[in-house]
């Protein structure tokens, strides 16, 4: 296996003092080696990427970055001092702080609270100064570029900018060290855009910032140097220029992966199965008209916010419409439901895998089980044995990989759970599969089979409409587009005719979108 | 290979500024939506039967309340936090034997004394309270479920078929409810000012700002380094000690205390908090609200009483108004945080 | 046919921890159950008689009864408080329609027809306005309790005639002299609640909507029906409670079943079911209330004082949350050591 390669920049820069070096850290949680030997090092002003397959051990070495988990061997460095950190303040302390992918804010107290809560400026008395508070908030998000009203509670914000308080708490602690947990995975291109705007602020003012993420092309266009891991390893560390995508995949994956976007089925689309006529919801969703037939991938592009979710979740019955119609096979769906959407043979992929798509706490066997239980009941009871026969004939042919069937779903890697969610609706076999987000925080290489999943539906008949935020994936899977804009649909193109400027100007509605390179 | 869009700048300065105003309003608006009802009931009641707001029956109504408000503060502090304490009718009743029984068994005590000794009883069983929710990590509601049973238990025991008599009792003791102030009676205000402490301290002081974010989201608590565990520990034992000292109170209110004493309280206790407007999954709320729903939950006990309804009524009445307070909070609730993301949504 | 995980580098789980993961709770609750009614014979003579257990059935049935339907309430999430006062309610409306001449059966259609419908209030303000149902039940338990109030004042109604208060105090004919009709009931019911919980898509929705509410929906279970009707269950079987305990005391008063809620929760908590939802067995329910029953014989047995046999309550209660997290990992490494030899 590749050793860590030397980095011939590193020479250059012997003069500069790494903000941060962590050497040969590894980490089990009793039979589980979680992380066996992790190396990183972080320079100030610098943007280095952190990529791995699920599993990699890139969490377990944030995790100790952040002071959760204290490794069992190995050092780390900050400024040049050895440190250790025994928990998250000693690595707030230290001026590490991190960005996890679901910010964990309070709902209840103000921005300004959330970012000083533990350390609000005090007048004498020790009693908490807020007009301070405001005023030091308020410079922070000037400073970041982004109006945000300190005084306005937390509750109600999008995942962005909760994600733009987390960094002003970040930037308040004077932090050095800032780690992004996959910071765009719930973003949409505008404030992936606007990210690497603050991200950009925030190394011309010299952080050093530990970027992960899934999305190689972002990698590409917002770090500057790499490291690998793969199978809780160090593999290899490097300057991105120079690399091409496939060398990281290759170095992730350990084996060469095909060079080749995601590809259509082509296959002759048939007769509609879904028909959605003027849908509306107000002030969320209007006049939706569309067709997915049998055969064809059609996917719904646009902003987060655009509603595309939302009008999913209704033909699915899950949420509520006010006007129009929805036909599935000819037949009109009387009451919006879940019940009688799965009857009419729908299935729904949900967007969030942890809180919709599973229970969590239930084993491998019982999620794919759970929506169709009443096809394995006999005279009231669930006959086990066909449970258990259905979760592993699934299991086998979406190549699963788990320990046993019984085990709790949370154990394992996400690409794995997204396709027990999967193996759950096909078990039903559906005449319409949605799917929300289907490739979301999944490693490379499940991402690749989960494509060719949905282009095997497609060519077994099945209709699909497939909602994604990922342009590479929308242009490559789709067989037809449809851009939704603050809720109408805005634009529709062919697999040949869509790029990703023509998707951008109609998901934006302004001739705003201007040509960028790497 | 993206498409660099330049982010829209131009966003709209204000509708944030529109959301804040409209979450800061519906906090306040809590809080006056309970003193409107508070002065419509008072109202009404009195345009039937004037000898409502008669001098004697507002000190009545003063005194009733004093007790409940104060373990009212106290609760309010644990709910805030995402738990709740189910213990303090228990411990009232134990504090309240305990203590008056002091004066029997050792004649010419101190009042002073008296109510220290109580406020030990209290603190005692908040701690031991505190130490389980706190370092057991285990569902205040069942640790203090079982309390509750336990407190009880240990009060059958002590107190067994006795009781503290009336006439055992001093009477500059007994006075205690009923000296007044210009007309209002001492220990109203006695509460009035501690509550005010308490509210100035929930809102001026880390600790007490850590009680609401612990509430509003323990794991992000957690994470950010706060003392969780010191800070529920504290809340019980506050709520314990306060407790104690209610039970004290309640002696001197009622005079003759048995095994009995404030069974079943809790329960009110815990809906004068619910329509107060502290939510029952902690994070948001004041004490000041809470105090104002003892308040109207007594008044309005008052009101049946001199309107001539029958007491019997009373339960069913309270018992509605806790469902009307909670439906109605959370549809202010689902407004505002519909509201809200409505604002944020506009702006991207 | 499983494959092996590759993104852990893990031993496969052997079978003994996971079936001692599995039975952990309910055997430690079956050694604690045997170990009480050892002390409890040891410490009285008649503990083990016929007339005795038949004096337990007596004694607990009512509160054995209502927690049946308690348990499926708590694995799907929710929890219902207003159950005594359901209890108490129906009580009181036997008494009020019984002293207005009513014919008996129709009393007994009206009450299950109230009871049900208080479970319904509860079930929509739960489901329909999502409010928590922790507040929803305290709100519930008082109005409940203040209808059984208002119907009945301060009076008591007791001439009850004596072919029913029978079925409060007598045995079941052609059993032998020592189960009660309420023991009777709550077998029949404990195994139908135990076959729809542990072997029907109703009980396995019930534990997806208790461990996860969205998830579930996103399947298509009808999370909001499926409360309502658990609510509704619980309206009924309290109301059948109720008239249980009136006929077993002959008496229909306002405070028949005040504070019982507690001990219900306190047995189901105690028989392993977690507060939050998605985890429990019927089985441990048995065991906590023999646990339960059995607790409050001896100690009436040993003339403990009743009154104050909540202590022992608590501490189960205590023992019940604390124990798992400081004797299991314990047993598990017992056991993980036991299955690798």
């Amino acid at each position: 296996m590749d050793a860590a390669e030397s980095d011939p920049s590193d020479q250059t820069q012997a003069a500069a003092l790494p903000a941060l070096d962590l050497q040969h850290a590894a980490k089990s949680f009793g039979a589980v080696h979680a992380l066996i030997d992790g190396s990183v090092t972080l320079r100030a002003g610098e943007v280095h990427a952190l990529v791995g397959e699920n599993g990699a051990g890139k969490s377990t070495l944030v995790k100790i970055l952040a002071g959760v988990h204290q490794p069992d061997s190995g050092t780390l460095t900050v400024n040049g001092r050895q440190v250790t950190l025994h928990g998250p303040a000693a690595a707030r302390a230290a001026g590490i702080a991190v960005i996890y992918q679901e910010p964990t804010l309070f709902p209840d107290l103000t921005v300004a609270e959330n970012m000083f809560i533990g350390r609000q400026p005090l007048r004498p008395g020790r009693r908490i100064d807020r007009r301070a508070m405001q005023e030091e908030a308020a410079a922070t998000f000037t400073r970041l570029g982004v109006p945000l009203d300190p005084a306005r509670i937390a509750r109600g914000l999008s995942i962005a900018d909760q994600q733009v308080v987390e960094i002003a708490k970040a930037l308040s602690l004077e932090a050095k060290v800032i780690v992004m947990d996959e910071p765009t995975a719930a973003l949409s291109a505008a404030e992936v855009d606007r990210l690497f705007e603050v991200i950009r602020t925030l190394t011309s003012q010299q952080a050093a910032i530990l970027f992960i993420s899934h999305r190689l092309e972002e990698v590409f266009a917002i770090c500057q140097t790499v490291t690998v891991m793969r199978d809780g390893k160090h593999v290899m560390t490097s300057d991105l220029a120079g690399l091409t995508a496939n060398d990281l995949v290759r170095a992730m994956v350990g084996r060469e992966l095909a060079e080749r976007p995601p590809e259509a089925a082509g296959a002759e689309p048939g007769e509609p199965v879904l028909t959605v006529d003027r849908l509306t919801r107000e002030g969320v969703f209007t006049g939706i008209s569309l067709t997915v037939r049998s055969g064809e991938i059609v996917a719904l592009a646009g902003l987060v916010g655009s509603g595309r979710s939302e009008v999913a979740r209704a033909v699915f019955g899950i949420d509520r419409y006010d006007a129009g119609n929805i036909t599935i096979n000819g037949q009109k769906l009387k009451k919006a439901s879940p019940t009688a959407a799965m009857a009419a043979g729908i299935g729904f992929v949900p967007e969030d895998r942890r809180q919709q798509g599973l229970v969590m706490d239930m084993s491998v066997q019982q999620n794919v089980a759970l929506a169709s239980l009443g096809n394995l009941e006999r005279g009231g009871l669930i006959r086990a044995k066909a449970e258990r026969a259905m979760a592993s004939d699934w299991a086998a042919r979406l190549k699963i990989k788990y320990g046993r069937l019984t085990d709790p779903v949370a154990m394992l890697s996400g690409g794995n759970q997204q396709k027990v969610v999967l193996a759950k609706w096909l078990g039903r076999k559906p005449r319409l599969l949605i799917v929300d987000e289907p490739t979301r925080g999944i490693d490379v290489g499940t991402k690749a089979e989960v494509h060719r999943l949905l282009t095997d539906l497609a060519r077994d008949g099945v209709a699909v409409l497939m909602i994604s935020s990922e342009l590479p994936e929308v242009l490559g899977v789709a067989d037809r587009i449809l851009v939704m804009r603050e809720g109408r649909l805005a634009a529709e193109f062919s697999h040949a005719d869509a790029t990703e400027e023509a998707l951008m100007s109609a998901a934006m509605g302004q001739h705003e979108a201007s040509r960028g390179t790497l | 290979m993206r498409a660099v869009i330049a982010p829209r700048r131009q966003q709209r300065q204000d509708s944030g500024a529109g959301s804040v105003r409209l979450a800061e309003r519906v906090s306040r608006i809590r809080e006056s939506g309970i003193l409107a009802v508070l002065i419509v009931f008072v109202a009404v009641t009195t345009l039937v039967k004037h000898r409502f707001l008669d001098t004697s029956n507002i000190q009545f109504v003063l005194v009733d309340t004093t007790v409940f408000a104060l373990l009212a503060l106290g609760e309010t502090m644990v709910v805030i936090s995402r738990n709740v304490d189910l213990s303090v009718g228990s411990v009232v009743g134990l504090s309240a034997y305990l203590s008056t029984d002091l004066f029997a068994q050792h004649p010419g005590i101190p009042i002073p004394v008296v109510f220290l000794a109580g406020l030990g009883i209290g603190l005692a069983c908040g701690l031991a309270n505190g130490i389980m929710v706190a370092a057991g990590r285990v569902p205040s509601l069942v640790v203090t479920l079982a309390t509750l049973y336990i407190i009880r238990g240990i009060d059958i025991l002590i107190v067994g078929g006795s009781e503290v008599d009336a006439s055992s009792l001093p009477n500059a003791f007994l006075d205690i409810p009923k000296d007044t102030i210009g007309g209002i009676p001492d220990i109203a205000i006695a509460v009035a000012v501690v509550i005010a402490i308490g509210a100035y301290y929930l809102r001026t002081y880390r600790s007490g700002r850590d009680l609401y974010a612990i509430g509003s989201n323990p794991e992000a608590a957690r994470l950010a380094g706060l003392p969780v565990g010191r800070r529920v520990f504290t809340a019980f034992a506050v709520s314990g000690a306060i407790a104690g000292v209610a039970g004290v109170l309640w002696g001197a209110q009622y005079g003759t205390i048995n095994s009995t004493a404030g069974t079943g309280y809790e329960l009110q206790v815990v809906s004068a908090v619910v329509v107060g407007g502290v939510a029952i999954f902690g994070g948001s709320g004041s004490v000041t609200g809470a105090a104002l729903g003892a308040l109207l939950l007594s008044t309005i006990s008052s009101a049946l009483y001199v309107l001539g309804i029958s007491p019997f009524w009373d339960q069913a009445i309270w018992g509605f108004l806790l469902l009307l307070a909670i439906a109605l909070d959370q549809t202010i609730t689902a407004r505002l945080t519909a509201a809200l993301r409505k604002n944020a949504r506009s702006r991207q | 046919m499983s494959t092996s995980t590759g993104s852990l580098t893990e031993l496969k789980r052997p079978l003994a921890e996971r079936l001692g993961a599995a039975l952990r709770w309910e055997t430690g609750l079956a050694v604690v159950v045997i170990l009480i009614f050892g002390i409890g014979s040891a410490a009285s003579p008649d503990f083990l008689t016929g007339n005795n257990l038949f004096n337990l059935g007596l004694s607990n049935g009512e509160i054995a009864i209502m927690t049946l339907p308690m348990t499926l309430i708590v694995i799907s999430g929710e929890i219902d408080l207003s159950v005594a006062s359901i209890l108490g309610m129906s009580s009181a409306l036997l008494g009020y329609l019984w002293a207005r001449g009513w014919p008996m059966p129709a009393i007994f259609v009206v009450i299950a027809v109230v009871g049900i419908a208080a479970g319904a209030v509860n079930g929509l303000l739960v489901t329909r306005l999502r409010l928590p149902s922790l507040a929803v039940t305290i709100g519930t338990l008082a109005l409940y309790r203040g209808v059984a109030t208002i119907l009945l004042g301060p009076n008591t109604v007791s001439n009850f005639p004596t072919a029913y208060t029978n079925l409060g105090v007598n045995a079941v004919p052609f059993t032998g002299n020592d189960i009660t009709y309420s023991t009777l009931i709550f077998i029949v019911l404990a195994i139908i609640f135990g076959v729809v919980l542990h072997a029907t898509p109703l009980g396995r929705s019930i534990y997806a909507m208790g461990a996860s509410q969205e998830a579930a929906q996103f399947a298509g279970i009808r999370v909001k029906r499926i409360k309502t009707i658990l609510f509704m269950i619980s309206g009924f079987i309290c109301s059948l409670a109720g008239v249980l305990w009136t006929f077993r005391l002959s008496t229909a008063v306002q405070n028949n079943g005040l504070g019982l809620e507690l001990s219900v929760v306190a047995i189901v908590l105690l028989a392993g079911v977690s507060i939050f939802g998605g985890k429990g067995s019927l089985i441990g329910v048995v065991l906590a209330v023999l646990a339960f029953a059995g607790i409050q014989n001896a100690l009436l047995l040993t003339n403990f004082n009743q009154e104050a046999t909540g202590i022992v309550t608590g501490g189960l209660l205590l023992a019940s949350v604390f124990l798992p997290t400081v004797l299991g990992p314990a047993v598990g490494r017992w056991l993980r050591r036991l299955s690798h030899t």
